[in-house]
């Protein structure tokens, strides 16, 4: 274990000195704190009208008439989080010639790519955990209360799922930097998963329904709905979807159900909130389907690298 | 003498390529062994193996008397390696590339900081401690690349191409570096190259491989007089003209086997030391010796003889 602490500490010391991990932090503070606070303005106004039990959360989850919900921010830029953490991690070592020398040293090669996994997670949750504290603070400030005891737990789950979600695009980077031997082709590989996922996924999920099921005007209910749960289940495949689902039913504790379920509360037909266990429940596949693809990627890139030969040229 | 490297039978193949083909290998403690080779002919691959950083297709390779492909950590510990075109980490500085080096081979930070400021001395880099190695320069890099292997206090060190790509005098520098490296710290040393005039002055021993083979080994003066005894002398001689009618001649000398020419030099293989019966020979053709030398067998010709069989 000595090897794997030295190399974690080591790839931590990287990632915080480096610049465009410093620029993407800042990018990302940034947009995350504009995104809440013109969802806290909206919300400021609504709240004089109607009190809220979980006023802090909608915070998280409201989108303003300019940005997208913090929520569906974080879905679209965690990849990048996760991408740009994890890309060279691999193949720069094999290029800068650092590879052989730092084998060379009595050190398991599974400790050595271990280190550098769990490196890039802390960091990812390092960064998340920020950017929650200071959207925190800032909803502190704009509504004049804070998180109740509620409120914070389901906050800390919803960090948990962030993590596991930068850990997938984590995960994947690392796998396309052993794959890949120049990083410019793993950086363009990623990013092509991540494009197709966050935004071709959308439109291939509504050809296939409307294929298998297609619907007009006139379509019964049982039509409409067999749609919407061909759509759903293909949008599963993409993990933007399952973080989104499985964030949403956290930070709302209306949310009862995913798919058709989750429009009645669009419709704003009152439901009463869950607890925490409960909304737990719902996302529960969701979280598991993306810890699975977690430890696919790393498994494939682990099993990989320890077979890959060790020539730096 | 104990054995340091020992391999038996080592081969190595990729697809239906011989990267290596039953290499047996031995390495005395203490000694320089150089180990040469045109490019591609398996000198890295059999390094890699030594380390325990490939698998050999089949074959056994010991150092110190531990499997390398079993026990990699153990031989790791003890082993230095140097690779072709090291590299380190470019935004850090040469005290901290080599403190991760010496984290990883868990010398406390206390002892590590002392050892650090002792091998960049050692190796003349100590002004240069704190600045990031991006701004080094490839001779300089080779020297770090040498402090960095020294920190771990090693018993046998590889050496793959330290001086490719350095000018003469740097190269010169990390000779002599690594001859005094073994003689005073009595450390085993293989230095893997192409470049055999240059290696040739500190090495004890070398062995040629050709295509995954070790063609020939044993001490410099050996392999020279191997060749001697089949025969070979080669002389350069320089005329001041280079009639037709005086190429023939020399050409009818007895004993000479070969003849090159290119403008007003000449390039004799011969059986034996033919200089007294070549000046004359020049001087009765009308034209004047200017220049005539033996030369000495170096490994390049040793080299180049091996290749072309």
């Amino acid at each position: 274990m000595g090897g794997l602490s030295v190399v974690f500490w080591k790839e931590m010391a990287d990632y915080f000195g480096s610049r465009r991990f410093i620029i993407l932090f800042l990018l990302i503070c940034g947009i995350g704190a504009a995104a809440v606070y013109i969802a806290g303005q909206t919300i400021a106004s609504e709240l004089a009208r109607v009190p809220s039990e979980y006023a802090f959360l909608t915070l998280f989850t409201s989108h303003g008439r300019t940005l997208p919900s913090f929520v569906s921010f974080l879905g679209f830029f965690g990849p990048l989080i996760g991408i740009i953490l994890g890309f060279d991690a691999v193949n720069s070592e094999y290029s800068r010639g650092t590879i052989s020398r730092v084998l060379a040293q009595p050190l398991f090669r599974d400790s050595w790519i271990n280190g550098k996994f769990l490196a890039g997670l802390a960091t990812a949750a390092i960064m998340l955990v920020s950017i929650i504290l200071i959207i925190t603070g800032l909803g502190f400030r704009m509504l004049g209360f804070g998180p109740g005891g509620e409120e914070l737990s389901r906050l800390a789950v919803f960090f948990v799922i962030s993590v596991i979600y930068v850990g997938f695009w984590l995960s994947l980077g690392i796998l396309f930097s052993v794959l890949l031997r120049r990083t410019t082709n793993s950086a363009l590989a990623c990013i092509a998963v991540w494009i197709f996922f966050a935004f071709f996924m959308f439109m291939i999920a509504g050809v296939i329904a409307d294929q298998v099921a297609p619907i007009g005007p006139k379509s019964s209910t049982e039509v409409l709905a067999r749609h919407e749960h061909i759509k759903d289940m293909i949008m599963r495949v993409s993990p933007t979807t399952l973080f989104g689902e499985a964030a949403s039913a956290i930070l709302i504790p209306s949310f009862r159900g995913l798919g058709l379920i989750a429009s009645l509360l669009e419709a704003e037909i009152p439901t009463n909130p869950l607890s925490l266990g409960q909304s737990l429940l719902i996302v529960w596949p969701q979280l598991v389907t993306l810890i699975g693809l977690i430890a696919i990627c790393f498994a494939i890139s682990y099993v990989i690298f320890m077979r890959q030969e060790i020539r730096s040229t | 003498m104990s054995l340091v490297v020992e391999t038996k039978n080592l081969s190595k193949h990729y697809n239906d390529v011989k990267a290596v083909d039953n290499l047996n290998l031995q390495i005395n403690e203490g000694e320089i062994y150089g180990f040469l080779g045109p490019n591609g002919a398996g000198k890295t691959t059999t390094i890699l193996m030594l380390l325990g950083l490939t698998e050999p297709t089949s074959g056994e390779v010991r150092v110190f008397g531990y499997n390398s492909t079993r026990e990699p950590l153990k031989v790791k510990r003890i082993t230095g390696y140097l690779p072709e075109n090291v590299g380190f980490y470019e935004d850090l500085t040469a005290r901290e590339n080599l403190r991760y080096i010496a984290r990883l081979n868990r010398i406390p930070d206390k002892e590590s900081k002392r050892k650090i400021e002792e091998v960049l001395s050692k190796v003349g880099l100590l002004e240069v401690a704190d600045r990031e190695v991006s701004k080094f320069s490839r001779g300089m890099k080779q020297r770090l690349g040498i402090a960095d292997v020294l920190i771990k206090d090693p018993k046998f060190v590889i050496l793959d191409e330290p001086t490719a790509g350095i000018d003469p005098e740097g190269a010169h520098q990390i000779l002599e570096f690594i001859a005094k490296m073994s003689r005073e710290q009595g450390i085993t040393i293989l230095i893997s190259s192409h470049l055999l005039h240059q290696v040739q002055r500190i090495c004890d021993r070398v062995g040629i491989i050709s295509k995954g083979k070790l063609v020939a080994q044993g001490t410099v003066d050996k392999l020279g007089t191997e060749i001697v005894s089949k025969g070979q002398t080669m002389l350069e001689v320089q005329v001041s003209e280079l009639t037709p009618k005086l190429l023939e001649a020399i050409k009818q000398i007895e004993g000479v086997n070969e003849v090159t020419s290119s403008g007003n030099l000449l390039r004799l293989r011969c059986t034996r030391d033919l200089r007294a019966e070549i000046s004359r020979t020049i001087w009765e053709n009308g034209g004047f010796l200017l220049g005539l030398r033996s030369q000495d067998y170096t490994l390049e010709e040793i080299y180049l003889r091996y290749f072309r069989e």
